[in-house]
């Protein structure tokens, strides 16, 4: 009965998506005026009736319902209640659901508070938004339905994919998601401000938030997908440069460039095609991401749909929204003119400079996840992995790394550097690269056997870091905007998370060792030793687990405990890793198989400072949360004084 | 009876192993060499190379018996001193371009190795066009 219902309610969905998109279309037309009234309930209907849906899938598969073919393939009665529900989109169906889920509620958001936006380029916005949502109904309702009964209800589910067992796990999806499909407002945004011709400093400000909002869901999720890679997969590795990974990273290069763009239309008037460009290429990135996961085109760790008719109808719909708004684009490109003009000098330029930069390395990972494709047709089957993808994106990273410690001190329009400025300007930023150069040298002096780009990275996250806190200096800390912190913060973390990467690669130290309980080794400064080995079981698993005792240089000694665990539905195995996390690095352990001999093959690494790699994801999240609450709280206050001007008008009668 | 819990248990785990591989891993798959300087070179070889049984994972990031047998060979190359570019060529002869990691300089792959040099001079023409032309004159 759920199941019918979920299903009824999506197509009911699907139907107003179709009224949403023609009255908001008709709406544009002076004619069609009347009908502005319909499209925001219209609007919010649609959020509210598919998050119904969604909410009905999520109930079939708490209660586990074995009739559902969904539920049996990716469910099973025993798993834990939080991995029944991470189940739920855990799988092609359910996530597409999902998609369009947030979609659809991110729509009903923007019509009901949205109000900055002048009313045509809104029903612009809104029916752009239902012409994406209608694709992603079609692709749900006649190419994957996630409601689907089985003829004849199935004894037991099949159970979910170990390593997707993980708490972590079960949350990463809706983040990405999230930030996905926030991405698809701002394209809405980009289609309805071309459709009016109207991109200006006002539409840049109704669009900033929403691509903060995505943009700071995308930095997080891919921070915590890291982490979970990190843990779950026992080597230590934490970026695999893996097509899912890299669809997950590209509409993140995308989302950050529009944001600093979208900063410049909205202060400088500036930018305006470009802005445009960017928000159309920013939710092209997530789509291809999509197509790229969804459609079982690259198989990779996380790929857990294959499925080739699918991934047609994803590169169909691809190429009717993108190619669309490339079209409209095209179109009016002649009346969106670029706005005021700057110098190169000047705070506009450096954004500018990071923009082409960041776009730089979207297109190296771009084709560089899909260079394999391509060979594969041609009957070649090749890898690129990190020996091309690292020192090419540091081609664009490293020089963008070094103009984003000085723009942020620059003025608009134009800056010269001489006089006053010199002190202000010149010298810090001179002090912050001296201190990369001695970082640099001190390195090479010091461990001249680590590579080239490890070096340059610790010299430059060392410079940076400094240079990121120099906008805060002479200003009243109480007074300071939240926007500017926030982009200190950001700016910071950036910092931060470089010099863990770099660290690690540059420092890790790796032991692997078959021990016999009770002996010892040395993993770098640490002293481990084999304490135990015990059996235990869990939910829906067994698992044997090591106790070991580890003591840093002359610290306190600290029990670790990592798993070896053993999954009956579906059958499989996977490596709890163990980790020691101390302020100047994270000490890792993980139990592998029995050697004949009967001793353990363990493994250990050492990695100095690399939890600040995760550390300075959140700092860009948190910098990226203090710039909205910033840009929120400001326009609540703008709100509320209008509000008031306007009670106090009616009451003198005017 | 503790005692005797753990040790089916321990069976019951090490059925599905013993199953899986009936051979014992190659004697380098899970044991590094003892100069640090050769152990250094294998292992950067080592993150280059892609385990071809697995997916996206480098030899040095896997679990699975070919990747442990790919280490073995690897590490006791490089411990007899052969050099690393050698060795990736030979496993390139054995299993195809796909092992490799770090793309080989071949016609077909000319276009990757071309693009990071076609963006640089798309992004200098972009920042020259968008600055030649803003002379502090011509600003408003």
């Amino acid at each position: 009965m759920i199941a019918e219902l979920g299903l009824a309610v999506l197509w009911m969905a699907a139907a107003l998506a179709v009224l949403q998109l023609v009255t908001g279309g008709l709406a544009l037309r002076p004619e069609g005026r009347a009908l502005a009234g319909l499209v925001r309930p219209v609007a919010v209907m649609q959020g509210v009736l598919v998050l119904a849906a969604f909410a009905a899938l999520v109930t079939l598969f708490v209660t586990t319902d074995l009739s559902v073919k969904l539920v049996v393939d990716n469910s099973h009665s025993a798993k834990p209640l939080i991995f029944k529900i991470a189940g739920t989109w855990g799988n092609h169906e359910g996530s597409m659901l999902m998609w369009v889920t947030i979609m659809a509620v991110a729509g009903a958001f923007v019509a009901v508070i949205e109000r900055r936006l002048d009313e045509p380029t809104l029903m612009a916005t809104l029916a752009g938004q239902a012409f994406i949502s209608l694709g992603f109904y079609a692709f749900l309702l006649f190419a994957s339905n996630p409601f689907a009964r089985l003829a004849q209800p199935a004894d037991e589910g099949q159970g979910l994919n170990p390593l997707l067992q993980d708490v972590g796990l079960a949350f990463h999806p809706p983040t990405l998601y999230v930030g996905y499909v926030g991405l698809s407002i701002a394209f809405s945004f980009a289609i309805g401000a071309l459709v009016t011709r109207n991109v200006g400093p006002a539409f840049a400000r109704a669009m900033r938030p929403w691509v903060l909002g995505a943009w700071i869901f995308l930095t997080l999720g891919i921070t915590a997908g890291s982490y979970w890679a990190y843990y779950t997969l026992g080597w230590g590795g934490w970026w695999f440069w893996d097509p899912v990974e890299n669809a997950s990273l590209m509409p993140w290069l995308a989302a950050t460039a529009l944001l600093h763009s979208v900063s410049v239309l909205s202060s400088r008037d500036a930018l305006r095609a470009w802005t445009v460009m960017l928000g159309v290429i920013a939710f092209s990135m997530s789509m291809v991401g999509t197509f790229l996961v969804r459609s079982g085109i690259l198989t990779s760790v996380h790929a857990f749909a294959v499925d080739p008719r699918r991934g047609a109808f994803i590169l169909a719909l691809l190429a009717i929204d993108i190619g669309g708004a490339l079209a409209l684009f095209t179109l009016r490109a002649g009346t969106v003119t670029e706005g005021k003009r700057f110098a190169f000098v000047s705070r506009e330029g450096a954004l500018v400079f990071n923009n082409v930069m960041l776009s730089g390395i979207l297109g190296i990972v771009l084709i560089g996840t899909l260079y394999p494709l391509v060979t594969e047709a041609y009957g070649v089957k090749v890898s690129v992995g990190a020996p091309y993808f690292n020192p090419a994106s540091a081609m664009f990273a490293f020089p963008m790394f070094a103009v984003m410690a000085v723009g942020p001190l620059l003025r608009w329009r134009q800056d010269r550097l001489t006089g006053d400025r010199t002190r202000r300007v010149s010298w810090p930023v001179l002090v912050c690269a001296v201190i990369a150069v001695a970082v640099f040298a001190g390195v090479e002096i010091v461990a001249s056997g680590i590579g080239l780009l490890p070096a340059l990275g610790l010299a430059l996250a060392s410079g940076l870091f400094p240079a990121a806190l120099l906008p805060l200096v002479g200003r009243n800390l109480r007074r300071t905007p939240l926007p500017v912190w926030g982009m200190v913060i950001a700016h910071a973390g950036i910092a931060v998370s470089l010099f863990g990467m770099s660290s690690e690669s540059a420092f890790s130290v790796e032991r692997l060792a078959a021990m016999a309980v009770g002996e010892t080794r040395e993993v770098g400064p640490w002293r481990v030793q084999l304490a135990g080995i015990m059996p235990v079981a869990g939910p829906n698993w067994t698992a044997l687990e090591a106790s070991v005792s580890t003591r840093y240089a002359g610290g306190m000694p600290a029990l670790l405990s990592p798993r070896a665990e053993t999954f009956s539905n579906p059958p499989g195995t996977r490596n709890e890793s163990a980790l020691e996390t101390r302020w100047n690095g994270q000490l890792y352990v993980v139990l592998g198989e029995a050697a004949a001999d009967g001793r353990w093959q363990m493994r250990f690494w050492w990695k100095p400072f690399a939890p600040l790699i995760w550390l300075g994801g959140v700092l860009v999240g948190l910098g990226g949360l203090l710039a909205l609450a910033g840009r929120v709280l400001a326009d609540l206050k703008r709100w509320v004084a209008r509000d008031k001007i306007a009670w106090r008008r009616m009451r003198q009668g005017r | 009876m503790r005692l005797l819990l753990s040790l089916v248990l321990l069976l019951a785990c090490a059925v599905p192993a013993a199953a899986q591989e009936n051979v014992p891993p190659a004697p380098f798959a899970y044991r590094q060499l003892d100069n640090p300087e050769q152990e250094a070179r294998a292992k950067a070889l080592m993150v280059t190379l892609r385990c071809v049984m697995c997916q996206s994972q480098s030899i040095a990031d896997s679990d699975a018996p070919i990747a442990g047998d790919m280490r073995s060979e690897v590490r006791t190359r490089i411990a007899r001193g052969e050099d690393p570019e050698h060795i990736r060529q030979w496993l390139i002869a054995r299993y195809g371009d796909y092992v490799s990691y770090t793309p080989q300089v071949k016609p077909i792959t000319w276009p990757l190795f071309a693009a990071p040099v076609v963006f640089l001079a798309l992004a200098a023409l972009l920042l020259r066009g968008r600055f030649a032309r803003a002379r502090p004159g011509d600003m408003a």
